[in-house]
């Protein structure tokens, strides 16, 4: 057949969205600088040295400085004087875990509802303790640790590719349907002999080419500058992560089949996603959320695409381990694209 | 004897209490450039994009080329051509690959190169489509519709907008279309373009045909100009036949 020098039509369509994707700046931002830049900033938020000495306040007035110069020689405590009137401001903001108040004895200030002023006690104690001359009975043996994948820093990782998977699908494709809409182009498509599953699925190929340095970066950033494991196969990943983008691209689908506007699709995509970031256990776990809100919280699209790559990347779950979470990924794939093809308005 | 390209009987599209076309009926032979004029409002495009089979009329029927659109589609869009109004195509894709992406859909029509030709844009093939000036834009919006050799092209306010230099040029590419022995239906509320394009011309108004003739018969059929300096236009047909002018703001 010949078609005058132009490639068949799913190969042209998504060419033409790949082009108009690496032409917007914003868009090249969001999807390879982003992930970068959440990387270096979780690298240096959580570094992967954990031996940081415990900040400690030292109330301002006397002996406050001989204090803290003893403090200061013991490698386990970073103290700091602090006026009285900071106080409460610095345990606030967490600047220090616990002030001391000089005195003898002296006096410890700290929330014991907080595990790291609880820390910070221990620690200050006893280097209060060993500087005023205390002996011990014995010095334990210590055997130091490290379990690869037990950080926060390893656990938000593989949280935060599933936030970006999320993102762009279901904000690049509601997007650039509302637009084609918008300039009147969705119709003058249609009424060209296209075929309309050929402009949709090129919506989604393109996408899916996408997804590559969406994953890949800042797995690769955590694995070899934080030194987060990754453990999982590499079909494991794939599979999870091509399966996570087609359920999001349909959901994106869904919430541009008849928007008219990108105030309301912005709207529509902002109550979809908003709520996930939260619930779906990016930031912390989504056990803290009570028993009996866990059947829901368990079964939206992220928590099973973020379960499922942290499954995949730190345990080294391989697909029938992650079968459970993929089969709510496909419901979400499948019941927003059929729809969206019902409701799909294309003028 | 010839053939015909397409016709509609006693078409009528409401949209609510408004009646946008009410009891039209066209019948438009092949190798003809047909003109529909009007007011905004009059129903001119709403009656085109039935013809195209983007919108369902009411009531009446329409047959293209010999089709229907409800058992033909797609063999429909293969052999017509159709140009919007206000379609912006993608702002960020060349003027080339915009072709291409159109002609892709087709199975027959010109080579990409030959279509830049055609339309004259071959100097700007690879400039991104915001960047063209309005007439530019229409010879590419023209252009895609030429993509798959039509054999009857719709054109909805091809001209509106465009400088008188960038008009004469888009006349020169449908001169050219016809040459080929391909049919036109366009809407304007040019009385010029409608004058030098059209072998006939339908005056539309609030949803009805109310003349159908050669421009040179409808101007002649004002009988005497009622300015004696002044030659009769189709605007003055327009006026005599509602009292109003066409273009009234």
């Amino acid at each position: 057949m010949s078609r005058g020098g132009a490639s068949h039509p799913l190969v042209e369509l998504t060419m033409a969205r790949l082009r108009e994707i690496f032409r917007e700046p914003e868009a090249l931002f969001w999807a390879f600088i982003f992930p970068i830049l959440m990387s270096v900033a979780m690298a240096v938020a959580f570094p992967s040295s954990d031996s940081a000495p415990v900040p400690v306040g030292v109330r301002q007035g006397e002996g406050a400085e001989a204090l803290r110069a003893s403090l200061a020689a013991s490698k386990s405590v970073a103290p700091r004087i602090v006026a009285a009137g900071e106080e409460e401001a610095a345990l606030r903001d967490g600047d220090v875990d616990l002030v001391v108040v000089p005195g003898t004895p002296p006096t410890y200030r700290y929330d014991p509802g907080r595990a790291e002023s609880r820390a910070a006690r221990l620690v200050l104690d006893d280097a209060l303790k060993r500087a005023g001359g205390r002996a011990d009975p014995w010095t334990a043996v210590e055997q130091h640790v490290t379990v690869p994948g037990s950080r926060y820093v390893d656990w938000l990782i593989p949280g935060l590719v599933g936030m970006g998977i999320i993102a762009t699908s279901v904000w690049g494709i509601a997007f650039s349907i509302v637009q084609a809409r918008m300039r009147k182009l969705l119709k003058r498509m249609v009424a060209s002999p296209m075929r309309k599953s050929h402009y949709l699925l090129a919506q989604v190929l393109a996408r899916l080419l996408f997804l590559l340095p969406e994953v890949a970066v800042p797995l690769l950033f955590g694995r070899y500058v934080i030194g987060m494991p990754l453990r999982g196969s590499l079909v494991a990943l794939t599979v999870v992560s091509l399966v996570g983008a087609l359920s999001c691209g349909a959901i994106g689908l869904l919430a541009a089949s008849r928007t008219k506007t990108f105030e309301a699709v912005s709207g529509l995509v902002n109550l979809i996603l908003l709520p996930m970031w939260i619930a779906s256990g990016v930031f912390f776990s989504a056990s803290r959320f009570p028993d009996a809100l866990q059947p829901f919280v368990q079964a939206l699209p992220l928590t099973a695409l973020v379960d499922a790559l942290r499954a995949v990347v730190l345990e080294g779950a391989t697909l029938p381990a992650v079968a459970g979470e993929l089969a709510i990924l496909a419901f979400w794939g499948i019941v927003p694209f059929v729809i969206a093809l019902k409701v799909f308005r294309w003028r | 004897m010839p053939e015909t390209a397409f016709h509609c009987d006693r078409l009528v599209k409401r949209y609510g209490e408004l009646v946008a076309v009410d009891h039209l009926s066209l019948s438009v032979q092949r190798g003809e450039c047909f003109g529909l004029l009007g007011p905004n409002g009059a129903g001119k495009t709403t009656t085109i994009e039935i013809l195209e089979g983007l919108l369902v009329p009411d009531e009446g029927s329409v047959e293209v080329l010999g089709l229907r659109w409800a058992t033909h589609e797609h063999e429909l869009r293969q052999r017509l051509g159709i140009q919007l109004q206000e379609t912006q195509l993608a702002d960020k894709l060349t003027v080339e690959e915009t072709l291409r992406l159109f002609r892709s859909f087709y199975h027959r029509g010109r080579e990409v190169a030959e279509l830049l030709q055609l339309v004259e844009l071959e100097s700007k093939r690879g400039s991104w489509v915001s960047k063209l000036s309005g007439g530019q834009k229409q010879r590419l919006s023209v252009a895609c519709a030429l993509a798959g050799a039509p054999d009857l092209l719709f054109l909805d306010e091809p001209t509106t907008g465009l400088d008188p230099q960038s008009r004469r040029q888009l006349w020169g590419i449908l001169d050219r279309f016809r040459a080929g022995g391909g049919t036109i239906l366009l809407t304007t509320h040019y009385m010029d373009e409608a004058e030098v394009l059209c072998d006939r011309v339908a005056i539309v108004d609030k949803g009805k045909v109310i003349a159908l003739d050669t421009p040179k018969a409808l101007i002649a059929s004002l009988g005497e100009p009622k300015v004696i300096t002044h030659h009769g236009t189709l605007e003055d047909v327009f006026m005599s036949l509602t009292g109003r002018l066409l273009r009234e703001e």
